[in-house]
């Protein structure tokens, strides 16, 4: 088995600015007050992902889990430590991709394929197939602007799952999309397991992550707290208890 | 880019940093996504205006007004200047390359943010789709200049048309570099974005446009060769051998030599081989800074 996502002491620093202008940054200065703070969103954190895992990520908001997606989608570089991946990325982070607001959701399809690295010639013959996941209708041709968070979500979805990735991230995907959505998503994903690609899963749903996922990392506040089995891992992060299963059902996480 | 769509366990494919794949080089390797970048900027710079396109002419034109208006008829300095109009447009034309590059190329990553801080893609890609856009508007205007040489009894050259392509290549890579720099230091202070409107008025003026060349070098004497360490003078001086010196008649030419005015400066082409070389240096240094900045730009935005 060939490695497929490697970190290896992965640290990135962010700096929290309270102040922006000169004038700020001057009074608070003058006071004596910190004018900014850094702190580490990730902080050194290593594991190794083969080719074909599914990887669950949980942990609580603001816990670095979508600033570790970002960095293993190539969009930040780690401040400290190495990461590497094999093959092509695809995926979405924190709920959608990148969109335009001005531009009309068909734009929007091309553009972010052509990013994703699809070719003239392969959008062509995949577009249909886009267009017909993502069941937007006539809503495809309206400003992105418009769209509901649902819906951004269909179309970045529907254009990440039809890239010929071998790493495919999924980053709280199911949380916004409705009921049939997110069926279909889940048979997707499923669809891109049984292939042998690698999957990231980002989810606060203890369910679909047992069902989904062969290994759970679960991050707290930046460092990687537990690596292992499913089950464990939901109740490492208490997320077994009784109450739990009908919060999931009440707000309808139940696949 | 491989097309198969059979998933089989890729091993061949080596292990690498997913950021690996920046810089400008990578942004000319993705040539279909340069091309989609380009048409929508092209359609989104004056969206839901009803002039639309049009404005990239009007512009320059208006701007064109002014100055033969103010220069040459108020100020009466076009005398001494053969063919005033078409000196002055050919200068205008590469300013309004320079500053819509710069300008709009600073702008650029803010005005893309939504994709910057979600998608892995060079990011070099904004400024560079600017600058072919802007380069896309020289097209018509150069085609305007041409019209109006011809009707002044110029004809092509091979010299002149060297010169052509070095004083393009010389401003698109300056304002490329411009663009690259101040477009990842607009992210982290607005300030700058505000500085490039204070620098492009200085452009107007530091460029052989509403005054010849020739008067440089009688008011500066040997110092006129300091002028033209500036690229941009050179890219102009080179634009106005390309199409201004073939509507000035051999009479007028032996006329000014006859009085000791140098029209233009001497080895033009080799200055402007050095200035490109010069400016394609700094593209680099641009290059290795953004690079440097890129890493801070998502979690600024």
């Amino acid at each position: 088995m060939a490695s497929s996502i490697v970190v290896d002491n992965v640290t990135k620093e962010f700096t929290l600015r309270y102040h922006r202008t000169f004038k700020e940054v001057t009074v608070a200065k003058a006071k004596g007050h910190k004018t900014s703070e850094k702190f580490n969103a990730v902080e050194d954190v290593s594991f190794k992902v083969e080719q074909g895992e599914s990887i669950g990520l949980m942990g609580l908001n603001g816990s670095g889990k979508s600033t570790l997606l970002k960095m293993i989608n190539g969009v930040m570089r780690p401040d400290q430590g190495s990461l590497l991946t094999r093959g092509r990325i695809a995926g979405l982070i924190a709920t959608g991709a990148g969109f335009h607001p001005q531009l009309s959701g068909r734009e929007n399809l091309v553009l972010n394929a052509a990013i994703l690295g699809m070719s003239e010639r392969e959008l062509k013959r995949k577009y249909d197939d886009i267009v017909e996941f993502a069941e937007l209708g006539r809503t495809l041709e309206a400003p992105v602007g418009h769209y509901s968070s649902g819906q951004r979500a269909r179309l970045g979805f529907a254009v990440a799952i039809h890239v010929d990735s071998d790493i495919f991230l999924a980053d709280e995907v199911l949380a916004v999309g409705d009921k049939p959505f997110r069926v279909k998503c889940v048979a997707k994903m499923k669809e891109i397991r049984a292939s042998g690609r690698t999957l990231v899963y980002v989810s606060h749903s203890a369910g679909s992550v047992k069902r989904m996922c062969d290994r759970v990392l679960i991050l707290e506040k930046g460092r990687l707290g537990f690596d292992g089995d499913p089950d464990e891992a939901i109740r490492y992060l208490h997320y077994d208890s009784a109450d739990e299963q009908e919060i999931d059902d009440e707000i309808g996480n139940d696949i | 880019m491989t097309d198969t769509t059979a998933q089989p366990v890729r091993e061949e494919l080596p292990l690498r940093p997913p950021s690996a794949d920046n810089g400008l080089l990578a942004v000319f390797q993705r040539r279909y996504l340069l091309r989609l970048l380009v048409r929508r900027e092209i359609s989104a710079r004056y969206q839901g205006s009803f002039l639309g396109l049009l404005w990239s002419y009007i512009n320059p034109l208006t701007q064109f007004f002014i100055y033969w208006f103010v220069i040459g008829v108020l100020f009466q300095l076009h005398k001494d200047v053969p063919n005033f109009p078409i000196h002055l447009f050919a200068g205008l034309i590469l300013v309004h390359f320079f500053v819509e590059t710069f300008g709009a190329g600073t702008r650029s990553i803010m005005r893309n943010k939504a994709l910057v801080v979600k998608m892995a893609m060079p990011r070099e890609m904004f400024p560079v789709a600017t600058m072919l856009v802007s380069l896309y508007h020289v097209g018509p205007q150069v085609v305007i200049l041409m019209a109006a040489c011809l009707l002044n009894g110029w004809t092509p050259d091979l010299t002149g048309m060297v010169s052509l392509v070095l004083a393009l290549l010389i401003i698109a890579s300056i304002g490329l570099s411009g663009a690259l720099l101040f477009s990842a230091a607009n992210v982290f202070f607005r300030d700058f974005g505000n500085i490039v409107n204070v620098l492009t008025h200085f452009v107007r003026f530091g460029v052989p446009m509403m005054y010849p060349y020739a008067m440089v070098h009688e008011r500066f004497g040997r110092f006129a060769d300091y002028y033209l360490l500036n690229p941009l003078a050179d890219a102009v001086i080179l634009f106005q051998r390309a199409f201004w010196i073939g509507t000035v008649s051999d009479e007028e030419q032996a006329k000014f030599a006859a009085k000791g005015e140098v029209l233009m400066p001497d080895h033009l082409l080799l200055h402007g081989v050095a200035a490109l070389a010069g400016c394609l240096v700094i593209l680099g240094i641009s290059q290795l800074v953004f690079s440097r900045l890129e890493n801070k730009i998502p979690e600024r935005l």
